[in-house]
Order: structure tokens, then sequence, then C-alpha cells
């Protein structure tokens, strides 16, 4: 009795130590930025200071910087723009492509499905240049419609490969019931297959969306005007002038573009996993 | 209601191999109780699909209600079909479940509820109606899809091995049901199953499926007493048919025919049987053991006996068959011939 309660109290502590170090280690940088956003550049510069803490009066110099002097507004409005039309894309051609690969495709389907994802391996650092060719030719350099079009070509595929994975968890029976209870193919696919495959496609949108807030080769070669930046580039290249970096405003800019996406993320961690770990049991 | 009709039904998945279905010629009757016996991968299921409308046949018509239906959808079928998993819509409740295909037929709103109810009850699962299918035993799932097949009132029922999902105790109580269940609404139902007991104690008659070929289409009792050939006479029946070569035929006996030779007054055959294995089963014996002497030697047989008489392994007894349960079957066809006189020593 003793020696299982003895048992028990340690993996409670163990369990407990485990969860308090992974929270400190996933909170910290929010932290960090968040302290950094209101320091004073002199506490932040000086060396013998203590980084952790606010060391002089909290100060909002470095927000109203960010807000006044950059189009910061205008970036995240850019962001989110571009993040809804290309979950939006996404969403239109990777559902019904992965149904036709795991469903009617047949053995070739699998193959090609392998091939689509193989794709995604491509590094935009390959593709910028050939693709900056064709953004050219259609005129959409410098605008947001730019990369409104070269992101999908790495999302498609991605979420091609997630949902075949989800849809082919799908027990064909359900289709055939719904097709002898009274649906066409095409209505058990609406009706019965995307219902139940509901956290797969959030997957592919939250997917879709944190890829869109973060790549940089693309945004950064095929926009130029302040106007019309994403705010993954936006901040780094009007934060930065020349040697001098403005660590406060910088910090500030991460913590409010981070905020909305950590914060999805947590409103639908669950089904996220279940979009990712599909397949894994049963 | 309907009778369902298939003729020269052929299924071939891929060019060149074998079919999964050959030129199947079926003919259910009204409200019948038809059962698809088989083996896996007899085809039976393909059947089934094929006339539930979910696999195209490569050859032959299908006819529902003397209707060919070869090019309709299966939802204009006017089927109704359980599959082995149930296939429940797991975003629906029970009631959506039940009321799924009303809606997606089209049939007035105002209906819905009076027919859910209707089904509901007619099963027993009016106080489920609010659960979702992943809260429910295996038993009421396979209620809730029953009742999601009558709900509409089908011309034809299509059940695909619905019970195998059941464990042995339930299984029985579920068929029982099911029986209950055809009784009461009448409707043509087609019932497919691997499992001997379940296509005896349900089917009006029963369509013996090998390698999508047709064995035998009787009743329970012609499929048992009189097979059409030696993989009838051995697929149904637990132990199945013994069947030993004589000559130019091969004669089937059930064990339970083998008995005790002076227990039998009419015309027998006689064998020597060492027995090598008695299992004691409560009701019966099974004993197993091979034939001695003669040109029988060493062939293996298995006896199935009542109680009364004690058995040891490692004796041999004098065992006998009478002869009208002596069946004969040709030895290069195996399909069953007349009767025959022949020598046994």
């Amino acid at each position: 009795m003793m020696k299982t309660g003895f048992r028990e109290h340690g993996s409670r502590i163990t369990k407990g130590l485990v969860l308090f170090i992974s929270t400190v280690l996933l909170a910290f940088p929010f932290y960090w930025m968040l302290i950094a956003t209101f320091k004073q550049n002199l506490d932040l510069y000086t060396v013998e200071n203590n980084p952790f803490i606010l060391n002089a009066k909290p100060t909002l110099d470095h927000l109203r910087l960010l807000f006044n002097e950059t189009r910061y507004v205008r970036w995240l409005g850019n962001t989110a723009l571009v993040g809804v039309i290309v979950v939006v894309i996404t969403l239109l051609l990777a559902i019904p492509a992965a149904y036709a690969l795991t469903r009617l495709a047949g053995r070739w389907g699998q193959r090609l499905g392998i091939g689509i994802f193989l794709t995604y391996l491509v590094p935009p650092t390959l593709l910028f240049i050939p693709l900056s060719r064709v953004v050219a030719l259609l005129g959409l350099q410098d605008t947001i419609w730019s990369v409104v079009l070269v992101y999908p070509s790495f999302t498609v595929p991605f979420s091609i490969w997630l949902l075949m994975a989800f849809f082919k968890s799908i027990p064909r029976e359900l289709e055939d019931a719904a097709m002898v209870d009274g649906l066409t193919r095409f209505g058990a696919f609406v009706k019965m297959v995307i219902p139940i495959s509901i956290s797969g496609i959030l997957t592919v949108v939250i997917f879709t969306f944190t890829l869109v807030t973060q790549e940089f080769v693309y945004a950064l070669t095929f926009i130029s005007p302040e106007s019309q930046q994403m705010v993954g580039v936006g901040i780094p290249i009007f934060l930065v002038r020349g040697d001098v970096y403005f660590w406060g405003s910088l910090m500030a800019a991460c913590l409010i573009a981070s905020l909305p996406i950590a914060f999805l993320y947590n409103l639908f961690l669950d089904r996220f996993i279940a979009g990712f770990t599909v397949g894994a049991i049963k | 209601m309907a009778v369902v009709e298939t003729r020269n039904l052929t299924k071939v998945f891929k060019q060149g191999e074998l079919g999964a279905v050959n030129n199947v010629n079926l003919k259910t009757r009204e409200g019948e109780f038809l059962v698809f016996l088989g083996p896996s991968g007899s085809g039976k299921t393909t059947l089934l699909r094929m006339i539930a409308g979910l696999e195209m046949p490569t050859a032959g018509e299908i006819l529902i209600g003397d209707q060919v239906v070869n090019h309709l959808a299966p939802r204009e079928r006017r089927i109704a079909m359980v599959f082995q998993s149930y296939a429940l819509y797991p975003h629906l409740s029970v009631y959506k479940n039940i009321a799924f295909p009303l809606k997606a037929q089209k049939v007035k709103k105002e209906l819905h509820k009076e027919k859910v109810e209707w089904a509901a009850s007619l099963l027993g699962i009016s106080s489920l109606l609010h659960r979702k299918p992943r809260e429910l035993s295996g038993g009421e799932r396979q209620r809730v899809a029953l009742a999601r097949a009558i709900v509409r009132e089908p011309s034809v029922f299509l059940l695909d091995e619905p019970l195998s999902n059941l464990d042995a105790k339930l299984r029985l109580s579920a068929r029982e049901e099911l029986e209950r269940f055809h009784r009461r609404i009448g409707t043509t139902t087609i019932y497919v199953t691997h499992d001997q007991v379940e296509a005896m104690a349900m089917g009006d008659r029963i369509v013996v499926l090998n390698k999508g070929v047709v064995h035998h289409f009787g009743t329970p009792k012609e499929v048992y007493d009189e097979p059409a050939d030696t993989f009838v006479a051995t697929f149904l029946g637990s132990p199945p048919m013994n069947l030993i070569e004589n000559g130019d035929v091969i004669v089937g006996f059930r064990p339970e025919h083998f008995r005790l030779s002076e227990t039998l007054d009419e015309a027998k055959v006689t064998f020597k049987f060492h027995v090598e294995n008695v299992e004691y089963l409560g009701a019966e014996y099974i004993l197993s053991g091979s034939l001695l002497g003669g040109r029988f030697e060493g062939k293996e047989v298995i006896a199935r006996l009542l109680l009364g008489h004690a058995y040891e392994p490692g004796t041999t007894y004098e065992f006998a068959v009478p002869e009208r349960h002596l069946k004969f079957f040709d030895r290069s066809t195996e399909k069953r011939v007349e009767a025959r006189a022949l020598t046994w020593q």
C-alpha cells in the first residue's frame, strides 16, 4: 500500500514538473516579446539590468512608432486578406481533388497523391526566380495578388495529401449507405464526407493560414511597396533601418501578429491533433 | 413489395481474370427471405451490391418488380440496405439518422416525425432518438440501422452480414429479432452471410455461392439433405459431411447418420471405425477417427452422436450408415448423381 501510494505521488510530481517545464518553455517567447514591447530603450540596452523584468517605467513609445510610423495595420490587413483568399482557393481545389484521388482514381490515385505531395518538397528558394517571371508576365508584381497566385502552389499539394489520409479513414459503406438512402454521389460527398471530415478541413484552414503568414521568400521578392507588404516581410524591412534594430517595436509587431494564430490553434487544438494523427490508431 | 430477379448476372473486376460473380440467375418470391450463403470471396456481397446499384454489372440484367434497373442509381431502386458496419452517420443523432432517407428522398417535412417515431417504436428504440451513434451498443446500432432502412418503406431489403459485428450471445437474440421483424413487415429480403447456421435458421431459401457461381438454390432442407455437389455438402453442416471415394463416385454421409451398427436395423453399410478423439459437448459427442480395413483404410471420418453410450479413444467400433442416407457424387464433376449399388469391401 505504502509503496503504490508513494509511486502515485511520484508520478504526479513528475507529471507536474513536465507540464511546468513545457509551459515555461512555450510561454517564454511571448513573455519576452511582451516585456520588450514596454521596455524603455535605455532599459533594453543596459547590460547590467536584469533582462527578465522591467527595470524602469514601462513606455508606449515602441507601439507608437509601430502604429504611427509604419503601415503595420495595413500589413496585417494584407496578410489577413491574402490568408483568407488562399484558404478559400486551397479548400476549393484540395477537397475535391483529395476525394477524387482517394475514392475514384483507383490504384493510381495513391501514386498520384504521392506525386502531388512531392511537388510540395521543392523549396521556394529554387522556385522564386522562375515564378517571378510568371508574376511579371501576368503583371502582378508589387501587388498582393502575386502571392495569392503563388501560395496555393504549396498549400494545395500539402492539403490534398492531408485530406486524402482523412477521406481514406471514412468507411466507404457510409457513402454507399447515403447513396442507397437517396443521395447522388456528389450529394453524399457534400452532405456526408465533408461534415465528417470537418476536423481535417479545419486543419487545412489553420495550416494554410499559418503558412501564408510566415512565408518570406516569395513575399520579399515579388512585392516592394510599403503599402502592399505582408506582415512577415514588412516588419524586418521597415523596423530594421541600416544596422539599427527597433527591438521594442519589432517585438510588439511579432506579438500582435502571433497572438491570433496562437489563439486559433488553442481553440481547435483537439481537432487539429485529430487531423494530424488520423489513421494512426484503428 | 417486389420480386428481385437476376439474369446471367456477371461481374468481372479485372479483365482477363475470373469473375467475382459469374452468370447468376435467380428469382426471389414475393415477401421471401432469401439468403446468399458462401465463404469469404464467394461473390455474395458483390452480388448484393450489384442488386443495390453500388456496383455496375459487367454483363446481365437485374430486375426489381419486373423492371430492369441496371441503369438506375441506388437511390432510384426503392431498396434499403443494412451494412455490415451498419454505416450509421456518426455526426447525426439517431433521430436524424432515421430521418435521413426521408430528407434525402424529399418526403414532406411534416411526415418525418411521425414516420421516424413509427420506425423507432417498431424496433423499440424510441428512447434513444437523441443519442449519437457512438453512444449506442452493438445491438442498438443494429436496430437503428434497421429503423433507418424501414422508415421509407422500401420494396426490397438488402442485408449485408448485419450480425457479424455482434458477440455470440447477442447474435442469437438479434437473429430472432430479425426473423420476427421480417414476419411482421413481410418485405422481400435478401440476406448475405457466411454463417451456415444463420442461413439455415432464417432463410426461406438459400443460395449457396462459391467463386461467383451458384452451387445450389433451394430451401434449407433441400440444401442440407440433398446437396447439389460436394462443395454444398461440406460447406453446410458442422461438422461437415464425410466424403469417401469409392470407384468413380464420391460417397457422402452426415456425421449424425454415422452410428453404432447394432442400433441400426435397416439396410446399411458397415465400417470399422477406429476412434481417435472424443469431444464431449454436453448434449452430444463428436468422435473423430479413421476407418479400418478394406479399401477405405485410414480414411478420416467424423461421427456425431447423442449421449447414451460411452466411447473410448483408441478403441475400434463397428459403425454403420443407413443406405438411404448415402449421397452420391460424380468423382470428376463433383455433382450429385443417382444412388447406385456399390461394392464396399
